[in-house]
């Protein structure tokens, strides 16, 4: 299968990109690793009349310290993510999950800022970056400006983007010694998860959310707002599908997601607090 | 469009539609049959081949990304006549069949060990979750990417 | 025991490495995809998006302007091209109700992806790119896509039938009259299960492809396939396409697995030659893996009604087995046949009285046709009964080995004669049974799982075994002449000493993944003393290999292979009236040890194998009358079915929070008689019991009511990964079957054949404190939890 024509664009430049992306209009569609994109256009469930290709953008791959938070290039790929030494000590969730995005050659292609701006609720790092309070950086053609996650996820494959915006960056607070979890259930390695869960959890504070529990990546507000009342990890976790609206498909039944996202926010918070 | 790509070392200057995949480039356009194609959906693993020493699914990137990278496909591991280590592995341990995953998994395999160069069972399984084999049940398989991690 | 470690020779028996491996190894090997045909024109087929509807039109015009079209057809347009329909070679009663089907519908369409247009391209993306814009207007009807639905003819598929039901295949055993009755009447102990063979998609890893090259001047039509069957293809392209079968050549290059799937006479291969014909150029088509999921065949589809009567021990006195066989849109080349090929295995490895009961009956459905998939029909045969063994053990209150231990057919009783007249070869099920027992830790893994399986208890221990005896080595032609199957089940061997002494065999056997180039050689060197590198393995031309039957039902070594043993036995025979000759002594004087013959007693009057090739060859000093060169063909027809049989033992822990089932063990012990290269014999195993725990756990074709296939990619279609599945743990017994020289049975279907119910078994018996009885195929995650909500549901029920 190959995708419908297409023209193809190279930007030197995040600046660049959002030009040219202004200058082809809705049609247009940046290309980073094309681990998203390049799937739905070969079964021509995609079919944009440019590419822009953002890949060369080398000045958007990097994991920088920044103090209080970890500011991640929108270009950086998910098996840098997954073997930063900087993210491993400051957010070890976000590097552990990277490293179930896919599989080893989809991670060598594959950009955060791609998976995040793509907005699927079935990838991990959405999700993930949710739960950590993540902030992104989106450049635009009068400038840059931050979105919290928890603003961002709109609708299925819907962000706040606006159409000549490009993510840049992401900035994940570090944890400070929160225990953590990352419970992917899915049938094969390689997939999609059918629920996951991105969960941290330090003295009151916590952050959980939950991967293909509907349209969007979900924070279980609910789950770390009972915690933070007191309540046991086992009560909290009974909460865990408040704030989703899952789907029925070949996988699992909305109810039988209910049901995992409950048993596995336990888990991870189990593990979180351990 | 123009694109300039090294394959297996030798540079091959070719105009190619955007939409012409990788894998496609390498086959129809250099004429290297060796990486096959087993799926429509990046799940297999067949395609695989090496961009710049890395696994790379070939059919999820197009050719005019790899315009100045260097490509090493499965024609490319062996060398005056002798088989590359792993392929030797593979053959030792009877680790295909059909061979019609081998190029896939064999390119996926060298590209494990780069990064993990003593893994354990589990590792190598898991480092293999992209590539689908249907004749050997992967037990041959892991055994061989174990022994060719042994033999380094 | 039989256990026997016996070499016969040094090359026979030895781990051997494979002489294919190094083509495949380093992209040289050329599968038909990737053959270079300048000029060939790709084929693309439209396909039908509805399940079941009437063509109303088709509009060409639209496609045959797009660039690089260079032909658009629809299938009216094709009519003329087709000799006959398409072929099935196995119309399984006298009444069979088969409609006749061409390569692209005209009428009607009776499953998505059932071809209704082709489009001829200068590239497979100007093909694929014009077939976007033929516009086919359809009356959709209503889809059929359960098979008790269809049963019903509540929705007719083939208005010419005027039911959905093809036929119904009884087996009578003459004289038993009653005696099942009167066994059911009389049982200590019965059970009735119901049990459902989902379907599956055997997705090869090599896609199918084909390449139709013709002579226009010279004639000839040579047809590349991905497929097992090249000679069979032959016959039936000749046939169907009204081309003389002497200028019908067909070639398998490297084929990419087959399962079954490519065991077939495809649309697609005959739009080829027939374009290829009518437009005087190359013809090619490759399949993409989205059309395959839709249109090569599939597997299983069975619904499974069985009956086990037994005595106060347990003793099996009847079995009675209802089948209804999903058959798809319309029956492909051995469709109608596949159920009957497990017909005889329903009592699997036990020792059963002549009451057996057995009727299948065919049905269409408006899904993608079935047919062959690896083991096709006896996995079908050896999950029923291993499933009803394991209810009645639990009926009974019993262990399910200790079931099985009461009911094996004893080695003694070997060979034996089973209620339906057929003879099997060999065996020592305890033996085998044992054997993985202990290699499971059987015993032990009980008193844990007794520890383990406590009331609350998250993660539960289940074991669970199976016992199969496979009936391979198809077939002898006269059994397939009673089940009315349109062909033999012979195999031919061509053996042939070069003047160097060097050796070529031409084979009719069809490997895809086998290795049989390195297991004959191993077969010939053994027989003529010579090295296995000395011999080439010619094979999948038909030009080069005229003879043969092919690829299928763990045929080639039992078949195939003892063909090429008989072959040399000619050979030698030959070349030792020379020796005679050239000796001076009499032939009954010589002994041939070790590539030479050798006067008895006189170890210096000895003549090589290759001294006699050159004279063969040379000519210049034969007795009279005797032909000159060394070569013999040969073509064998087995006397029985071979019986590889084993035990397999599963041991899995169920999370009972999420269902999931993760495998700890997996035990198989095999015998498939004797190991001619063990290295090629355990790769079959584990590859055979991977495909069967995949059908246990992961695989399923998921259609939805209106008949499109939910999972028609390897995306959602979920082959598994190494990720996914356990490493096996093997043994073997080896008992040698009597009925061949090299005492081989076959093994190529044997892993999948027990895995299925040795891992259903095992889910079912961790799950069984919870109430559970049966959990459905593929026991996902999902269906386990159901299973066990049900049965918990059920509990609380019944406790108020």
């Amino acid at each position: 299968m190959i995708p419908a024509a297409f023209d193809y664009v190279r930007a030197g430049s995040a600046a660049e990109a959002i030009s040219l992306i202004g200058q082809h209009g809705d049609e247009a569609k940046f290309l980073a690793g094309g681990h998203s994109l390049l799937p739905l256009m070969k079964l021509r469930l995609a079919a944009p009349s440019v590419l822009v290709d953002i890949g060369r953008v080398s000045d958007l791959s990097y994991i920088k310290d920044a103090g209080d938070h970890i500011a991640i290039g929108a270009l950086t790929r998910h098996m840098d993510v997954e073997t930063s030494a900087v993210l491993q000590e400051h957010v070890p969730l976000l590097a552990h999950a990277a490293g179930h995005v896919g599989d080893p050659q989809v991670r060598h292609r594959g950009t955060i800022g791609g998976s995040i701006a793509h907005a699927d609720p079935a990838s991990d790092l959405p999700a993930t970056t949710l739960a950590l309070g993540a902030t992104y950086i989106a450049q635009g053609p009068n400038g840059t400006r931050e979105i919290a996650a928890a603003d961002f996820y709109q609708g299925f494959l819907e962000s706040a983007l606006a159409a000549d915006e490009m993510l840049t960056e992401i900035r994940v607070p570090k944890m400070q010694g929160a225990g953590w979890s990352f419970q992917k259930f899915n049938r094969r390695a390689q997939d999609w998860a059918i629920v996951g869960v991105a969960a941290w959890r330090r003295n009151g504070d916590s952050g959980v959310a939950l991967v293909n529990m509907g349209s969007t990546p979900i924070l279980a507000t609910s789950v770390s707002g009972a915690l933070a009342q007191g309540a046991s990890v086992s009560d909290a976790a009974q909460l865990a599908a408040e704030e989703a609206e899952p789907q029925s498909d070949l996988n699992a039944s909305p109810e039988y997601r209910v049901h995992l996202a409950k048993v596995l926010v336990r888990r991870a918070l189990e593990a979180a607090s351990a | 469009m123009k694109i300039s790509v090294t394959v297996n070392g030798v540079v091959h200057e070719s105009d190619v539609e955007p939409r012409t995949l990788l894998v496609h480039y390498v086959r129809e356009v250099v004429g290297l049959t060796g990486t096959n194609i087993g799926c429509d959906t990046s799940s297999c693993g067949a395609c695989s081949v090496h961009v710049n020493g890395e696994a790379v699914k070939s059919c999820t990137m197009l050719a005019v990304q790899a315009d100045g990278q260097s490509i090493t496909t499965i024609e490319g591991m062996a060398t005056d006549g002798v088989l590359h280590p792993m392929q030797q592995a593979f053959m030792e341990n009877h680790g295909l069949q059909c061979g019609y995953c081998t190029p896939g998994m064999v390119m996926a395999a060298t590209s494990l060990l780069k990064e993990n160069p003593n893994p354990t069972e589990e590792e190598v399984r898991l480092g293999l979750e992209g590539n689908l084999c249907r004749c050997t049940g992967y037990h041959n398989i892991v055994k061989s990417v174990l022994a060719a991690a042994a033999g380094q | 025991m039989t256990v026997t470690d016996d070499r016969p020779s040094a090359v026979l028996g030895t781990r051997l490495l494979r002489r294919e491996d190094p083509a495949l190894l380093t992209g040289e090997a050329k599968y038909t995809n990737d053959l270079d045909l300048p000029g060939a024109l790709h084929l693309a087929v439209l396909r039908s998006p509805y399940a079941h509807a009437r063509i109303v039109s088709v509009d060409l015009s639209a496609a045959q302007a797009s660039p690089g079209v260079v032909a658009v057809y629809s299938g009216a347009d094709l009519a003329g091209e087709w000799a006959s329909p398409m072929p099935s070679a196995w119309a399984v009663t006298a009444d069979m109700k088969n409609p006749a089907h061409y390569p692209l519908a005209s009428s009607k369409v009776c499953y998505v992806g059932d071809g209704v247009a082709c489009v001829l391209a200068t590239s497979d993306v100007a093909a694929r790119d014009a077939l976007e814009l033929i516009d086919v207007r359809y009356e959709p009807l209503p889809a059929v896509v359960d098979l008790e639905d269809a049963l019903s003819d509540r929705v007719v598929i083939h208005d010419e039938l005027s039911t959905n039901s093809s036929y119904t295949w009884d087996l009578k055993i003459e004289g038993t009259e009653g005696q099942v009755e009167q066994a059911f009447a009389d049982a200590a102990f019965t059970v009735k299960e119901r049990y459902v063979q989902q379907r599956l998609i055997p997705m090869a890893m090599e896609p199918r492809a084909v390449a139709a090259v013709p002579q226009p001047f010279g004639g000839d039509m040579v047809l590349y396939s991905a497929t097992q069957i090249p000679h069979i293809l032959k016959v039936m392209t000749a046939l169907t396409l009204g081309i003389p079968e002497h200028q019908m050549r067909v070639i398998a290059p490297s084929v990419g697995g087959g399962f079954g799937s490519k065991l077939d006479v495809y649309a697609e291969e005959l739009l080829c030659v027939a374009l290829a014909r009518k437009h005087r150029v190359p013809v090619r088509w490759n399949e993409e893996r989205g059309e395959g999921t839709v249109a090569t065949t599939h597997g299983r589809g069975q619904i499974q009604h069985v009956e086990l009567a037994a005595d106060a021990d347990g003793k099996l006195t009847a079995v009675r087995i209802r089948l209804l066989a999903d058959m798809g849109g319309y029956q492909q080349l051995i469709t109608a046949g596949i159920p009957i090929l497990g017909a005889f295995l329903y009592a699997g490895v036990y020792d059963l009285p002549q009451a057996y009961d057995f009727s299948c009956t065919g049905v269409y459905t408006t899904l993608t046709p079935t047919d062959a998939y690896r083991g096709a029909g006896r996995p079908e045969a050896t999950y029923a009964i291993e499933r009803a063994m394991d209810a009645l053990a639990d009926q009974m209150g019993i262990d399910p080995m200790d079931l099985r231990k009461r009911n094996f057919i004893r080695k003694e009783q070997f060979p034996y004669t089973a209620f339906t007249g057929l003879v099997y070869d060999s065996g020592d099920h305890l033996a085998a049974a044992e054997m993985a027992a202990e290699m499971a830790d059987y015993d032990g893994t009980r008193a844990r799982q007794k520890a383990q399986n406590v009331p609350g208890a998250k993660k539960l221990l289940g074991i669970g075994q199976a016992s199969y005896f496979e009936m391979c080595g198809l077939a002898p032609s006269r059994v397939l002449a009673s089940l009315n199957y349109s062909a033999g089940g012979w195999e031919a061997a061509t053996v042939r000493i070069l003047p160097t002494n060097k050796v070529q065999v031409v084979t009719g056997t069809a490997p895809h993944g086998q290795g049989h180039e390195t297991a004959w050689s191993m077969i010939v060197a053994d027989k003529l003393g010579i090295a296995p590198g000395d011999v080439d393995v010619l094979h999948s031309d038909t030009a080069l290999a005229p003879l043969g039957l092919d690829t299928y039902g763990s045929r080639s070594l039992p078949v195939g292979g003892v063909a090429i043993a008989i072959a040399c036995d000619k050979v030698i025979d030959k070349a030792k009236k020379i020796a005679a000759h050239q000796l001076e002594a009499n032939e009954d004087d010589l002994d041939f040890t070790g590539g030479a013959f050798t006067v008895k007693g006189s170890p210096d009057r000895t003549m090589p194998l290759a001294a006699i090739a050159f004279e063969a060859f040379t000519a210049h000093n034969l007795p009279d009358g005797l032909e000159p060169n060394l070569e013999a063909q040969v073509t064998y027809d087995p006397p029985n079915f071979s019986w590889p049989f084993g035990t397999h033992i599963c041991t899995v822990e169920v999370d009972t929070e999420t269902g999931q089932v993760d495998v700890l063990q997996y035990v198989a012990v095999d015998d498939c008689g004797v190991q001619v290269n063990p290295l090629i014999v355990e790769g079959q195993v584990h590859g055979g019991v991977i495909q069967g725990l995949a059908q246990a756990l992961y695989e399923e074709a998921a259609y939805d009511t209106d008949g499109n296939l939910k999972n028609a990619s390897l995306a959602e279609y979920l082959v598994p990964a190494a990720s996914d599945v356990p490493p096996i743990t093997l043994g073997h017994t080896v008992t040698p079957s009597p009925t061949n020289q090299l005492g081989v049975k076959g093994i190529g279907e044997a892993g999948t054949i027990g895995a299925a119910p040795a891992v259903i078994n095992a889910v079912v018996d961790a799950l069984s404190g919870l109430g559970v009885t049966d959990v459905p195929m593929p026991a996902s995650p999902h269906n386990v939890w159901k299973a066990i909500q049900a049965a918990t549901n059920n509990s609380q029920g019944a406790s108020k």
